[in-house]
């Protein structure tokens, strides 16, 4: 069965502050999505929402996610459940090593699964992250690093994308994943999102840049503007974008509230 | 891989180390209180030479003189009229596994021991059959000339040897408790490694014959010879779980030239002691000391481990591990002399504070004229587990030489919210965030213990965690 993220009408305010304004948005699996728009116009905001996180505050609409309303979810059920975000700014945990954090994190989906699962086995997991390693052309060395500690901004987003291969969720929005990439890092994380991509995995993929999506092609092209969805449509409103900016947009906006 | 990943690996790893048997003692226990005559009967009980009788006399009258300091954590509800300063063994033992509260045993279940040494744990277990790995282990180690014994037995087997070295690293006269700890003392190791043996297992006091309990005023002389090696490990990670409210050791080490040592402790005390410890070590010419220590639980614990490096090229490091829970005050950190040129020292504290508990790192570097070239590193970080936890931090640094490098660093951090957004974003729950945030900032430690410790270390911490969520 197809499972979808679907966003309905969704306030958010940040301190009394609103910055989404009633955005829709359906995102199902085995889809690509990508959400663009100028900085500041909510588009991280939507993700961090998205997932729950404490300072956002949801004032009015719905997000459903495999046909259930998760706004009253707490973060990790909502990971649990099949919803993964990869972070524009990944933090560090010293000492945590990326091996030790993911089997924990793997074993956490387990248990919520079936509360008698013993968790993963070592040599079981040791496969395992070898293989999707390899499947982002990652040295093996990797796995035994501090996660995120003393990274550099190709491999924060790496580290990322191999939590995504890791965890397998139904659902991963990229929040700007593309930001302080170089061309060959892009290459990586894109290919390496192209590998996971398929039916099971549907991918919202924020970013105020076209290039990346010279790599991802996507399906359905979303651009946001004060804190909506503005416009929809195919890979072909990206290029338009590329080459006429935002402003028509906005000209078309204004208009419209004008008429 | 951390250790913590690899634990169903190692179960059944420390089945080994409690082999044990009690010889059949008669009941003895000095009355409540402490005078003169209260260290005569206790010397008298040991069948102790004449000048040790003189030694815990003099150590005594110190201890009368000498106020309770008051520069460190409030010690004010502390009753010393209200204990028993001397309890033969079996007497300790002779307590009903009945009166052991019910929160320690749920701890060592969560902590998955076998009853049967729970019951030593909690001190109401005597007999355990010997196993051939202690066996063997103790054979290998006579072979190599290596002493390992309890205190008394290395007082009445090897009196030149005690008396040589006895008292000469800390003196009665270092501070009160250590004065207390001269005058009563009983219970603790006595180890002899000659020039150029390297033990290669770590020595803990679970090998050791007839020590069924950490004593109260344990003291521990470790005399480690020319070019030797060994690394001695004390302490249990399981709650330890005793009536007295009232620990005070004193740890002697002298580290000869070209030796290395390493003592590591984890002390997980219930709640209700007051945790007074002096442990230091002398080390010499191009010899080097390390302590690791870890302190969990506990009402109060003041202990700072100290490296007095004498010789030219000496080195000392100092690990520290506080994790003060509610409602205790971990008062702890090291302290390094500086006393010859090309010394080096490093110290690494680290602490964490849950509730209303209080960490504090006190730390002492001191570096005496001539040491030339020296090098020194101090760096304690503290983690605040919420509001209301509290970590005070107080460095002193005394430095009479121009030619030295010393380094301090301090950080307090706090479990952010960034933090467990970013781990619960991947399926752990607040609970497992925030341990696994405490995990990683105590690795730096956990990697230096034994595997068997630093796996037992990695879920003591998980059961301090819980119930962190309010």
């Amino acid at each position: 069965m197809t499972e979808a993220l679907e966003i309905r009408n969704l306030h958010v305010a940040i301190e009394d502050n609103e910055i989404l304004k009633g955005v829709d948005l359906v995102v199902k699996q085995g889809e690509i999505h990508a959400l663009m728009g100028p900085n500041g116009t909510g588009k991280s905001t939507l993700a961090k929402a998205l997932l729950g996180h404490p300072d956002y505050e949801i004032t009015a609409g719905e997000i459903l996610f495999k046909g259930e309303n998760i706004i009253e979810m707490d973060v990790d059920e909502r990971a649990r459940l099949g919803m993964f975000l990869a972070f524009q700014y990944p933090v560090a945990i010293p000492g945590v090593s990326v091996a030790n954090f993911l089997r924990t994190a793997i074993n956490a989906h387990r248990k919520a699964a079936d509360p008698e699962d013993k968790g993963i086995s070592i040599p079981d997991f040791r496969t395992l992250l070898k293989a999707k390693m390899d499947l982002l052309e990652m040295d093996h060395q990797f796995a035994g690093r501090y996660l995120n500690e003393g990274f550099s901004g190709g491999e924060k987003k790496r580290a990322e994308i191999l939590q995504l291969a890791t965890l397998e969720p139904a659902i991963a929005i990229l929040d700007e994943t593309d930001s302080g990439l170089d061309i060959d890092a892009l290459r990586i994380v894109a290919d390496g999102v192209n590998s996971l991509a398929g039916p099971d995995l549907g991918v919202l993929i924020i970013t105020h840049y076209q290039r990346i999506l010279n790599y991802i092609k996507p399906d359905f092209v979303h651009i946001m503007l004060d804190g909506r969805v503005a416009e929809s449509g195919g890979p072909d409103l990206a290029e338009h974008l590329e080459e006429h900016g935002y402003n028509w947009l906005r000209e078309k906006q204004s208009k419209a509230t004008a008429g | 891989m951390a250790a913590s990943s690899d634990l169903e690996h190692l179960e059944g790893i420390d089945q080994y180390k409690y082999g044990f048997s009690d010889p059949d003692v008669s009941v003895f226990k000095t009355r409540k209180g402490l005078d003169e005559q209260v260290v005569r009967e206790i010397s008298q009980m040991k069948g102790e030479p004449e000048w040790m009788l003189e030694k815990r006399l003099e150590a005594y009258g110190h201890y009368v003189e000498r106020p309770i300091p008051t520069w460190g954590p409030d010690l004010s509800s502390l009753n010393l009229d209200d204990i028993y300063y001397y309890v033969k063994p079996s007497e300790m033992e002779s307590k009903s596994w009945d009166d052991v509260p019910e929160s320690i045993k749920q701890t060592f279940d969560k902590l998955g021991i076998p009853e049967a040494e729970q019951k030593f744990l909690a001190g109401v277990g005597a007999q355990y059959e010997s196993e051939m790995v202690y066996h063997s282990v103790l054979e290998h180690l006579e072979e190599q000339g290596v002493i390992f014994l309890s205190i008394e037995d290395g007082l009445r087997k090897h009196p030149d040897l005690f008396r040589e070295y006895f008292g000469t690293i800390i003196p009665h006269t270092d501070n009160k408790f250590a004065a207390l700890n001269s005058a009563v003392w009983s219970g603790g190791s006595f180890v002899y490694v000659p020039p150029g043996v390297k033990v290669e297992l770590p020595l803990q006091a679970y090998f050791r014959l007839n020590v069924a309990n950490i004593g109260q005023f344990e003291r521990t002389l470790i005399i480690v010879d020319e070019g030797a090696q060994v690394h001695y490990v004390e302490g249990c990670t399981a709650p330890t779980y005793t009536t007295d409210s009232f620990h005070s050791g004193v740890i002697e080490i002298v580290v000869k030239k070209g030796a290395r040592s390493r003592y590591t402790t984890i002390q997980n005390w219930s709640n209700n002691v007051y945790n007074l410890v002096t442990q230091r070590a002398m080390v010499h010419k191009n010899a080097s000391h390390e302590w690791v220590d870890a302190n969990i639980g506990s009402k109060v614990t003041m202990k700072y481990p100290s490296c007095y490096l004498m010789g030219e090229g000496a080195r000392g490091e100092i690990l520290s591990l506080a994790f003060a829970a509610e409602g205790q005050h971990q008062d702890t950190g090291g302290k390094v002399i500086h006393a010859a040129p090309n010394t080096t020292s490093k110290i690494t504290s680290k602490s964490i504070s849950k509730g209303s508990g209080r960490a504090s790192y006190r730390g002492l570097l001191r570096v005496h004229e001539n040491s030339v070239n020296s090098k020194s590193n101090v760096v304690c970080d503290a983690l605040l587990l919420d509001e209301r936890s509290r970590s005070d931090t107080y460095p002193y640094i005394e430095i009479d030489e121009d030619q030295v490098t010393v380094g301090h660093e301090a950080s307090v951090s706090k479990v952010g919210e960034e933090q467990l957004f970013y781990l619960m974003s991947r399926g752990l729950s607040e609970e497992q965030a925030i341990s696994m945030v405490v995990s990683g900032f105590i690795e730096p430690l956990v990697r230096e213990l034994p595997m068997e410790y630093a796996v037992e270390m990695n879920r003591l911490i998980q059961l301090q965690m819980e119930g962190s969520i309010g």
